[in-house]
């Protein structure tokens, strides 16, 4: 045994190889290989990518097939058990909901053909006639009731669903194509929130688990694609659903679809690259140019509904991690003021960020919604970089020698979340802030949060509304309403919280937008937050392929169709 | 021998208990699943709800309780993200694991033992030092770049090869296996390749070690200078002499081979375990990565009592402790 | 081996007889005195955030900075120079790998003496421990205590103790269980020398060379391990980048042309781990009596 010693110690320790990170952009750890290799490798890029594009043109598919790849892991098929965009992603393909939103987040009609509020706490939906379930049977108004309550009776289940049904006192079948909702309190908000809300049937649903759905015994419902194959961690494998009600131009293009998985962002684009896949979603920002390049591939993008953020502890009157130059403790908390938070929003170079450290998947943003959702005032302008403007605020506000804080933030959420959270350190150090990074794992991240421990954080979030954003992210926090859950600094303004209240208790939608609109305006004035940009989504396809980019970043097969 | 083996199980079971108790807390220390999976549009109403429908709300030590009583029924809890028992979860993504830990297995022994032989037998020639200078970049290189630096040269660039994912699969006595098929195969040979090269650097340098060791005791010499050929030398003094160790160690790693294909999966998209821990991670699913461990550190101390016990009836030099 | 020569004579002709090793060598000297002088020689400091202008960022090798300089090797996503940020980064890396090397194998070597000459129940709990922390994948490890503490280069180092040491503890043990059955031990006994004598005088002087060996490549595994848990955002603070979080940070730009983000400083690590480990072979294939 004894001569191996030498050998065994010098070879068999404990593998050091790990994991990467969770989401999206995941590098290697690598040292690079061999150095000619590299040298090698770096000098045929170009020759590379033509090869790419040569096997693009040959390895051509049938048209009705088409084949995604989805950036996010999909952790079950049972529609109501887990509110997360990969999941809903799946889902929609095969269940559909009452109402529905067109790619610019604006609601349409979806199974319901029309819907009104009776009066301030009653809605009636009029449901489509001559909907089919993938089994056959009829869709009615008691599969709706149904569905609408089922979210809630999943035993363990990580939920998120609640939210959107938190309103509803009663969903009643008036008769077998009408759906009468008693809402709580007067709620102008109910058609986006069952929106969330997928329909399945009855029949088959009514004892069904997770695992049901998992198995596809099921996964029944009235959406465009049937369920096929499901390979967990994989993908999923769907065929169209001849009995669906929709018409042409909504008919969808293709027999076969398989969703593939593929988290990891360089394995995503390869996958393109090599003609594996016809589509991928979020593509890699470092990628973008480079696929645009490339006359086989074509991106598509439009600004997201994602706005990333950063709240400022406005509560404590010493904040963690909040210090003077020379590390002592401030008499009061800065961020109170007025002042320093101009400060901050105009040492901050929004356009570099966007350009330079987004490389464009990013727009500047002055509002709590993205251009075009509901509530969003076009009115309001990024704030301008200015250095000046922002050492002489900070002299007013008695802080010319500027002060310490640190930023704390994800490192795996957000399209270059790490980047962001770094160029914001550098521009504010500019002007005397002089900023600590703290960027971890989201889980660590979001740990650290609910235990008050961090004063300067980033976040980001995507509505369909500027009321219902501010409820979460601005009202003073109130956990009878469920306001401000996720409001960190707990931003507190009376009026910003009558004028949201106001809005979400109108069931007329032209004065409930007027309404948070205004909200809106004065919470950005008075920079509750600071608002940084609004994030790009983006896709990449074959050449032959069509996509309207939609602003809630759900990728749907369906709506994919041939140039 | 029984005693032994009596000892060492009763030994693993406490380590198997401290271990779930270890990734319980920590797990818990890191945070809460819930406000990461959990939709952002909840209230702290639904929040609540969500965090005493799961029993997070409890103390940990009563959580720790009931985990470990239905432990003890073989109920390791179902996953908070698919609402799956978690050790379902992993049987259903054990195959696809076990069968690329396997494969690198093999890649590496058939490669590494020749390679090894050869560069022990010539040391310093060319090809010896070629062959070592390549085991040292072997080791340096990090999985993740090799990985991805394969797929773009044999799936990107010459298109041989696919790029991600398991291919086809055929059940053998219900189990889904994917190199029974042609699919299965060519889906298989990058990753496993992949795995394969840390354990393939380390088997040309034990091999060779063991070689070079074997070349210089007295019975080769002997058998040498009878004028025995040189190939029956190395079949028969030198392979066979080499060979126990060898066997030792392939034993070793391939637990560790399966508990590290974490990155290979990732890299190459390869629906197994070690992904699904990762998933896991990443939104604290406490059950599903207790259960993982224990599945791992369970497969850990399995391989190495049965080589403890392969290696005492292989070498008749080794007496185990205990069994006396 | 023989009288002839002094030991360290002996060693000096052994180790530098291969030409490579020696080579690797001088490559080594030359990176650890070039990384100790790094904030004398570099034209930036990589860490302050103030020195560091976005519209500085992914500039091209050779291209000019606005402060007047030239950036040899370009400048990374936050616009660091990158000569500067890889002899920092150097100086991190090494620093990291030497340090919970060292203070790995020092854990290491107490626990495993320790198991060995105790045997019995002792030597049973800490092998079990030893399995225990040998089956636990690092990167849980790695969060776990991220979580709980925060990154920085403090608690990286303890970090890669507790990855490092058990492997230690295991291979002293296994190595002193062969010495302690030897006749000098059984010598050293019956002329009445105390067991703790024993172990510290005797034994440890017999284990200590292979482990040397070990502690040499496993810095380079150090090193590699805290590139990579780096890299997952475990490890380094991002504002102060080591080889493993600037190639990390590089990675995404590779596909779109800018190479040198994560190129050079892939060279650099490269080039450290393979110095370290042509090192430790030509170590350990001296120092290793069965070869002589």
């Amino acid at each position: 045994m004894g001569s191996y010693f030498w050998e065994m110690i010098a070879g068999t320790t404990p593998a050091l190889t790990l994991p990467l990170k969770g989401r999206e952009s995941q590098g290697t750890p690598s040292p690079s290989g061999g150095r000619r290799g590299w040298g090698w490798f770096i000098k045929r890029w170009p020759i590379l990518f033509s090869a790419i594009a040569l096997a693009i043109t040959t390895g051509s598919t049938p048209a009705a097939e088409l084949r995604i790849g989805l950036s996010g892991e999909v952790t079950s098929l049972d529609p109501h058990l887990l509110a997360s965009q990969p999941n809903l992603t799946v889902a929609r393909h095969v269940f559909e909901s009452l109402t529905d939103v067109d790619p610019q987040t604006r609601l349409i009609p979806g199974l319901a053909e029309s819907w009104r509020a009776i009066d301030a706490t009653t809605w009636e939906f009029n449901l489509r006639r001559g909907v089919k379930f993938h089994d056959g049977s009829d869709f009615t108004a008691e599969d709706a009731a149904f569905s609408l309550q089922r979210p809630l009776s999943i035993k363990g289940s990580p939920g998120g669903f609640a939210s959107y049904v938190r309103a509803i006192a009663s969903a009643t079948a008036v008769d077998a194509h009408t759906l009468r909702i008693k809402t709580k309190y007067p709620y102008g908000a109910l058609p986006e929130d069952i929106n969330s809300i997928l329909i399945v049937s009855r029949k088959n649903a009514l004892n069904a688990g997770p695992e049901d759905f998992d198995a596809g015994r099921a996964m029944i419902g009235t959406g465009p694609y049937k369920f096929v194959r499901y390979q967990r961690g994989d993908r999923l494998e769907l065929a169209r659903h001849d009995g669906w009600w929709g018409k042409a131009p909504a008919w969808p293009s293709w027999d076969r679809v398989t969703l593939r998985v593929i988290p990891a962002d360089p394995s995503r684009t390869a996958s393109l690259l090599s003609g594996e896949l016809d589509v991928i979603e979020h593509v890699p920002s470092a990628d973008i140019k480079k696929i645009n390049k490339n006359n086989n591939l074509r991106v598509t993008q439009t600004t997201s509904w994602r706005t990333i953020l950063l709240h400022l502890d406005q509560y404590r009157a010493q904040p963690p991690g909040i210090t003077d130059v020379s590390g002592k403790p401030l008499a009061k908390n800065p961020f109170m003021d007025l002042r320093v938070r101009q400060a901050i929003s105009k040492a901050i170079n929004r356009a570099a960020i966007a350009e330079r450290v987004m490389e464009g998947l990013a727009v500047p943003a002055a509002n709590i919604v993205s251009p075009g959702v509901f509530g969003h005032n076009a009115a309001l302008k990024a704030e301008a970089y200015d250095v000046e403007g922002a050492k002489k605020l900070l002299a007013a506000a008695g802080y010319p020698n500027g002060f310490h804080v640190t930023l704390a933030g994800p490192n795996n959420r957000y399209i270059n979340d790490e980047q962001v959270l770094q160029t914001v350190a550098q521009l504010l150090t500019r002007v005397g802030i002089i900023t600590r990074v703290e960027a971890m794992p989201m889980s660590a991240f979001l740990g650290r949060v609910r235990k008050e421990e961090t004063s300067f954080a980033l976040l980001g979030w995507g509505s369909f509304a500027a009321d219902l954003a501010l409820r979460s992210l601005v009202a003073a926090p109130n956990p009878d309403k469920g306001y401000g859950a996720w409001n960190w600094g707990r931003y507190a303004n009376p009026r910003v919280d009558a004028l949201m209240e106001q809005a979400l208790g109108s069931v007329d939608r032209n004065k409930r937008e007027t309404l948070a609109r205004e909200a809106n305006t004065l919470a950005m004035n008075d920079l509750a937050f600071i608002p940084l940009h609004h994030q790009v989504v983006s896709w990449a396809m074959r050449t032959g392929l069509n996509y309207t980019p939609r602003t809630d970043e759900f990728t749907f097969a369906h709506h994919f169709t041939p140039r | 021998m029984l005693n032994f083996t009596l000892r060492r199980l009763a030994q693993s079971a406490v380590t198997l208990f401290v271990m779930s108790l270890l990734v319980f807390t920590g797990v818990y220390a890191i945070g809460n699943p819930v406000d990461i999976l959990i939709n952002p549009q909840a209230d702290q109403a639904e929040i609540a709800q969500t965090i005493a429908r799961l029993g997070l709300d409890r103390p940990l030590w009563e959580q720790y309780w009931i985990f470990l009583k239905g432990a003890l029924t073989g109920d390791l809890g179902k996953s908070f993200a698919a609402s799956i028992p978690a050790i379902e979860l992993i049987f259903e993504r054990m195959p696809a694991t076990l069968e690329l830990a396997f494969m690198a297995m093999l890649i590496a022994i058939v490669l590494g033992i020749p390679l090894g032989l050869l560069a022990g037998l010539k040391p310093d020639s060319w090809i010896g030092r070629s062959i070592m200078a390549g085991s040292i970049l072997g080791f340096s290189l990090p999985t993740f770049w090799v990985g991805l630096m394969l797929i773009m040269v044999f799936s990107v660039q010459l298109g041989w090869l696919p790029t991600t994912g398991r291919g086809a699969t055929v059940d053998i006595f219900g189990i889904p296996v994917s190199f029974l098929t042609w699919d299965g195969i060519r889906h298989l040979i990058l990753p496993a390749t992949n795995l394969a090269l840390f354990k393939l650097s380390l088997l040309i340098r034990l091999t060779r070690a063991g070689t070079r060791e074997a070349m210089l005791q007295d019975y080769v010499r002997y058998a040498r200078a009878k004028g025995v050929p040189e190939s029956n030398v190395v079949r028969i003094h030198v392979l066979r002499n080499i060979l126990i160790p060898i066997v030792t160690v392939v034993g070793l790693e391939l637990g560790s081979l399966i508990a590290f294909a974490v990155v290979t999966e990732t890299v190459f998209a390869w629906p197994g375990m070690g992904k699904l821990l990762i998933d896991s991670i990443n939104v604290l699913d406490r059950p599903v990565i207790v259960a993982y461990l224990l599945v791992i550190v369970f497969l850990f101390i399995f391989i190495n009592l049965l080589v403890d016990l392969l290696y005492t009836a292989l070498d008749p030099r080794v007496r185990l402790k205990g069994s006396r | 081996m023989t009288a002839a020569l002094s030991p360290t004579r002996e060693f000096t002709t052994g180790f530098t007889r291969d030409r490579i090793a020696l080579g690797a060598f001088w490559v080594l000297c030359a990176l650890l005195v070039t990384a100790f002088i790094a904030p004398w020689i570099t034209p930036q400091n990589p860490y302050d955030l103030a020195q560091l202008d976005i519209l500085d960022a992914k500039l091209a090798p050779g291209a000019a900075s606005a402060a007047g300089y030239t950036h040899w090797l370009g400048t990374d996503d936050q616009g660091r120079d990158m000569v500067s940020a890889i002899l920092y980064g150097l100086r991190i890396s090494i620093g990291v790998g030497v340090l919970s090397t060292v203070a790995a194998l020092g854990l290491g070597l107490v626990i495993g003496l320790v198991s060995a000459r105790a045997g019995g129940w002792v030597d049973a709990l800490i092998m079990r421990i030893v399995d225990l922390q040998l089956s636990f994948p690092a990167i849980l490890v790695a969060l776990i205590l991220l979580a709980l503490a925060g990154q920085g280069v403090d608690k990286i180092i303890i970090a890669l103790v507790v990855v490092q040491w058990a492997y230690y503890a295991r291979t002293v043990r296994g190595a002193a269980l062969v010495e302690l059955k030897k006749e000098y031990v059984d010598a050293a006994v019956c002329a009445g020398y105390s067991g703790t004598r024993i172990l510290f005088r005797h034994v440890l002087p017999n284990v200590l060379p292979p482990l040397i060996v070990v502690a040499t490549v496993q810095v380079a595994h150090a090193i590699a391990l805290e590139a990579t848990l780096s890299f997952l955002g475990l490890g380094m603070p991002i504002t102060s980048p080591s080889l493993g979080l600037l190639i990390a940070n590089g990675y995404t730009h590779l596909l779109s042309g800018k190479y040198w983000i994560s190129f050079f400083p892939g060279i650099a690590l490269l080039v450290t781990i393979v110095a370290i480990n042509l090192v430790g072979d030509q170590l350990r294939d001296v120092l290793n009596p069965r070869l002589k």
